[in-house]
């Protein structure tokens, strides 16, 4: 526990004074709407991983990566709340539903959705939630967040902070962006000359269904170009 | 050169010819021939001077000790008495005839280089064991000898009968090696010394402690090395070698060593009543029941195998009387007679395409074919069958006159009742002896039937030896009676009338018999065609011979005899044919008493071993394959169950780390 | 407001997408999880991050950058990993995880190979049956 009681320590002789503002059972209107959001949240990720319908799936993450969205709000974190809802919510999102269909995800119920590693990963989880709970809650639970004053996560603050202290950071991510967007391009034109190469010269000469190559190239064309925007979009967001 | 010098550069020259041999047969080709004959020949003369400077006078000694061995030295030794020289000579003499001889017959050989390597080995080894003078060191010749005959016995090892032959040739001599290493061992802790004039010296002065076992002990290697009963059923098989390999082993080498050591150490062995009388039964069985198996056989050259083994038993029975100078003078005729019989033998093989006497009494006019072998074996025959005045006849007069001198009870060296032993077993050796002799002349050169196949001349250097040896074989005998003496223990070798009539009587009945037998079955004979040739007979002699041997079970049911309607030996011999023929069953015998047992123990070794012991083997080995199998279960390949189990792990050290923080 | 509350329900959510991850066979519903193990990792910075700033004089706010950042890469995962599950699809004609299984012990090494020419096979009957 000595991590965890070095953090608690620490935490406690921050916000003694808060601490005894504020007592355990007795939550403050901020608390309840998170609690309940976080509720909704939790049951909404629950059916994310178990729900038999595939494109279910996808929009009950919606409303998941939402309410994470809402409880960033509630923390005071306008900005990375924004930031989720237009691109968790904007282009990922989009982009699994894209990946869903060009896999030709079964549309309706599909009773093989869960593989047969299931019980061993609910275990996992289980054990692993239970003692991640524990030690948390162990840690923590003298601990209370200030969320009175300005906002701690408001643009303001978070772009100053961000282009005074994180700017060097902030521009290599741009390389990596740069090197996924490179990245995903050479893979899919890998796979099309690889694959495509023997239609494409045959064209000419035996005049063969030209429809192959070209459905088989959209995928990775239409991946690519959402690739793009999605990027580009992130990068306007921020 | 002092005669010690000459001495040890005797045994040294076919040694060393046989190393150069071997090491030059593959890149100098044109250099084999030379190096194989030559060293022998050298050999033979260095020998010959030896004898003459020894002349019968004081034995040669000489010795160095090469290095201290403990308790009991070794020393290389020399010990050349009247014996040694002769036998030496002996040696030499057939044992360049036998080269030259080879030159012809492995005419086209592929193994010829290391065939004569060996051969040449061989003599060295058997010159060393006549001249040395330290038991150690004859062992040493001994047992090269053993080996060479292993190798030269399977020279022929494409066929089943040459290496079953060579491995038997092996086995059997190891059977009396074994007691004989003993044997010399006890011999040498009673005596203080392996040096032979020292035991000798020893055993003079009543210093052996356990004469009849040492004796005994000895007397069972003698009988593996010169095929006598119960060790001799290597020999017959032994024909499965080359005919001059035969020769060689026969009439100087390897059976002689035996009787050699016997006449070496005498009184070794005299010093033990009951080792004489052991000594004189094998003699006698040895030569009556080889005297009848000769009878019955259709392989030329098991006859003459046989006919040996009857020889050295008269040899072995003139031990056995207390007479080494009869054993050594027989030995001498008869190393030159049986040479021939077997060199003549290979050129007869040769000319008529088959070892079989039941085809070859079927050929007409062989005899013309082959007119050197035809007069050389036909003295040779009569020198075997002691007609005066072949040497055998004065050799074999000397045995028996032996034998009748103890019978009579004139010497106090050897019991009576070897004597008549001997006596009894002697003339009736000789009128099988005359018998199956004769039958071989008949069968082999008075058949009757379709021509005899012409292959041209044999070539010179085989048939020229021949009539070198002829030379001894008409005169040795006659010449040598007088002389040898001066040579010997001056014991008295001329023939007494008494066992000559007897001997020579009972020879010419069993010439007449059989030739009597002959001419009542020569007329069957036209009726039942039998035989066999050669598929090549315009190849060497030694492919031949080769492939005669190998056709021979397949084409008469069996090695040694042929169903023949025609066989005087059949005729004679009656019943007692079809045990005659398999050497009285005593390759059962053994079969029974040795090879089963060995075979049931390795049963039971192989069955420990792969029931008992394998089982705690695999019991361990069980384990953790049980294990892999269950590790291999769990590579699945499904990417989600290594994560899961990846997990797992880290929660459960997680946990435990925290547990031990929290000091709980 | 409580640490405890943010901190359990991101610590219910990472177990909820490891549970996902574990027990999805699809590939893309894999990394949806992937994408709910972020987001409750992105929810533990900002809880921790809004209490330090409070807490503390100064603060680098490094918890919300690190949460840019985190969605930055998450979202060029997406996009890497969404091109790579089609390649696999493609070459496969499976997305799901339990039949990609060339590592397991005793797989034939022909098996990729045939197993892409059957998914060719059926790429190329499902693309004529799209063109018709």
């Amino acid at each position: 526990m000595s991590p965890a009681a070095a953090a608690a320590t620490a935490a406690h002789s921050m916000t003694t004074a808060a601490a005894e503002s504020h007592g355990f059972l007795s939550p403050t209107g901020v608390e309840i709407a998170f609690l309940l959001v976080g509720l909704v949240t939790f049951g909404a990720a629950l059916v994310t991983v178990t729900t038999k319908q595939l494109v279910h799936a996808a929009l009950w993450l919606v409303v998941t990566l939402g309410g994470i969205a809402v409880e960033y709000l509630l923390l005071t974190a306008e900005f990375i709340a924004w930031v989720q809802v237009l691109i968790y919510v904007g282009s990922v999102v989009v982009l699994l539903l894209f990946g869903l269909m060009l896999t030709k995800a079964p549309i309706g119920r599909s009773p093989d959705a869960d593989s047969g590693n299931r019980w061993a990963a609910l275990a996992v989880a289980v054990a692993a939630a239970a003692a991640l709970v524990w030690v948390v809650v162990d840690a923590f639970r003298a601990t209370w967040i200030d969320l009175g004053g300005p906002a701690a996560g408001s643009t303001e603050a978070t772009g100053a902070s961000l282009f005074q202290n994180w700017v060097l950071p902030f521009e290599a991510l741009s390389v990596l962006l740069l090197a996924a967007l490179v990245g995903a391009i050479v893979l899919s034109r890998k796979a099309k000359t690889e694959k495509s190469s023997p239609p494409v010269n045959s064209r000419p000469a035996t005049g063969s269904s030209p429809s192959v190559p070209d459905s088989r190239n959209h995928p990775v064309e239409r991946n690519g170009s959402v690739k793009g925007t999605e990027s580009a979009e992130q990068e306007g967001g921020r | 050169m002092t005669t010690t010098t000459l001495a040890v550069l005797v045994p040294l020259l076919p040694f060393l010819g046989a190393a150069a041999g071997l090491l030059l047969g593959r890149t100098a080709p044109g250099f084999v021939r030379p190096l194989a004959v030559l060293p022998t020949l050298a050999a033979l003369v260095l020998a010959a001077v030896i004898a003459v400077r020894q002349g019968g006078d004081q034995a040669v000694d000489a010795a160095t000790e090469l290095t201290p061995t403990g308790s009991v030295p070794i020393e290389l030794a020399l010990h050349i008495d009247g014996f040694a020289a002769l036998v030496a000579v002996l040696v030499g003499f057939v044992a360049t005839c036998v080269q030259i001889y080879s030159t012809g017959y492995l005419r086209d050989d592929p193994r010829y280089p290391s065939y004569a390597a060996l051969v040449a080995l061989f003599t060295s080894a058997m010159l060393l064991v006549v001249y040395s003078g330290d038991l150690i060191v004859l062992l040493v010749g001994w047992e090269i000898m053993g080996i060479c005959s292993y190798f030269l016995v399977g020279h022929y090892w494409e066929t089943p009968e040459a290496r079953a032959a060579s491995i038997k040739a092996f086995l059997v001599t190891k059977l009396g090696d074994v007691p004989f290493l003993i044997g010399l061992f006890a011999l040498a802790t009673d005596a203080g010394s392996f040096r032979i004039t020292t035991v000798l010296g020893a055993v003079t002065h009543g210093g052996l402690d356990h004469p009849t076992l040492i004796a005994l002990l000895l007397l069972a290697g003698v009988a593996g090395k010169s095929a006598q009963f119960p060790l001799h059923t290597w020999l017959p098989d032994a024909m499965a070698g080359p005919t001059p390999v035969s020769a060689l082993i026969h009439a100087a080498t390897m059976v002689a060593a035996g009787v050699y050591f016997i006449a070496r150490l005498l009184p070794v062995f005299e010093a033990s009543q009951a080792a004489m009388i052991v000594l004189a039964v094998m003699a006698a069985v040895t030569m009556v029941g080889s005297g009848l198996a000769a009878l019955a056989q259709d392989d030329i050259k098991r006859v003459l195998a046989y006919s040996t083994i009857g020889q050295l038993g008269y040899m072995t029975g003139a031990l056995a009387v207390g007479d080494r100078g009869a054993a050594v003078f027989h030995l001498l005729s008869h190393g030159a007679f049986k040479a021939l019989l077997f060199l003549a033998a290979g050129v007869i093989i040769h000319a008529a395409g088959t070892n079989s006497l039941a085809a070859m009494s079927r050929m007409r006019d062989l005899r013309a074919r082959v007119p050197d072998a035809y007069w050389t074996m036909t003295v040779a025959l009569l020198a075997l069958a002691a007609i005066p005045p072949f040497s055998g006849f004065f050799s074999k007069e000397s045995v028996l006159g032996a034998a009748e001198h103890v019978a009579t009870g004139h010497t106090e060296h050897a019991p009576g009742v070897a004597g008549w032993t001997i006596l009894v077993a002697g003339l009736l050796t000789a009128l099988l002896t005359a018998a199956y002799a004769m039958r071989l002349w008949l069968l082999a050169f008075r058949g009757r039937g379709t021509e005899a196949p012409d292959h041209g001349r044999q070539p010179l250097t085989m048939t020229v030896v021949l009539w070198v040896l002829a030379v001894p074989s008409l005169a040795l005998g006659g010449l040598a009676y007088r002389v040898l003496p001066d040579w010997f223990d001056g014991r008295d070798l001329a023939p007494t009338l008494t066992t000559s009539v007897l001997g020579t009587g009972v020879a010419l009945v069993g010439g007449i018999v059989t030739y009597g037998a002959w001419r009542y079955t020569a007329s069957v004979a036209a009726h039942s065609p039998i035989g066999a040739v050669a598929a090549h007979p315009e190849g060497d002699a030694a492919r031949v011979e080769a492939e005669a041997i190998a056709s021979h079970a397949p084409a008469y049911g069996d090695v040694a005899s042929a169903p023949d309607p025609a066989d005087p030996g059949r005729l004679l011999l009656g019943p007692l044919h079809r045990h005659a023929a398999g050497g009285f069953h005593l390759d059962a015998v053994y079969t029974a008493l040795f090879v089963r047992p060995v075979q049931a123990g390795a049963t039971l070794v192989r069955f420990l071993d792969r029931e008992v012991v394998e089982t705690y083997v695999r019991g361990a080995g069980a384990l953790p394959r049980w294990l892999g199998i269950a590790v291999r279960r769990a590579q699945t390949g499904n990417l989600q169950t290594y994560v899961s189990a990846l997990l797992a792990g880290t929660v459960v050290l997680a946990v435990a780390v925290v547990l031990v923080a929290t000091g709980a | 407001m409580h640490l405890a509350y943010p901190a359990v329900l991101s610590t219910l959510l990472f177990c909820t997408g490891l549970y996902g991850v574990l027990a999805r066979r699809n590939a893309i519903l894999v990394l949806m999880s992937v994408e709910v193990m972020l987001n409750a990792v992105n929810l533990n910075l900002v809880a921790f991050d809004v209490w330090l700033s409070k807490a503390a004089e100064e603060t680098l706010h490094s918890g919300q950058a690190l949460t840019l950042f985190t969605i930055a890469i998450a979202a060029a995962e997406i996009g890497i990993g969404l091109a790579i599950v089609l390649a696999v699809h493609r070459n496969r004609g499976t997305a799901d995880i339990d039949k990609l299984r060339d590592t397991a012990e005793g797989h034939e090494t022909d098996g990729p190979d045939s197993d892409a020419r059957t998914a060719e096979q059926a790429d190329r009957t499902g693309k004529a049956e799209a063109t018709a």
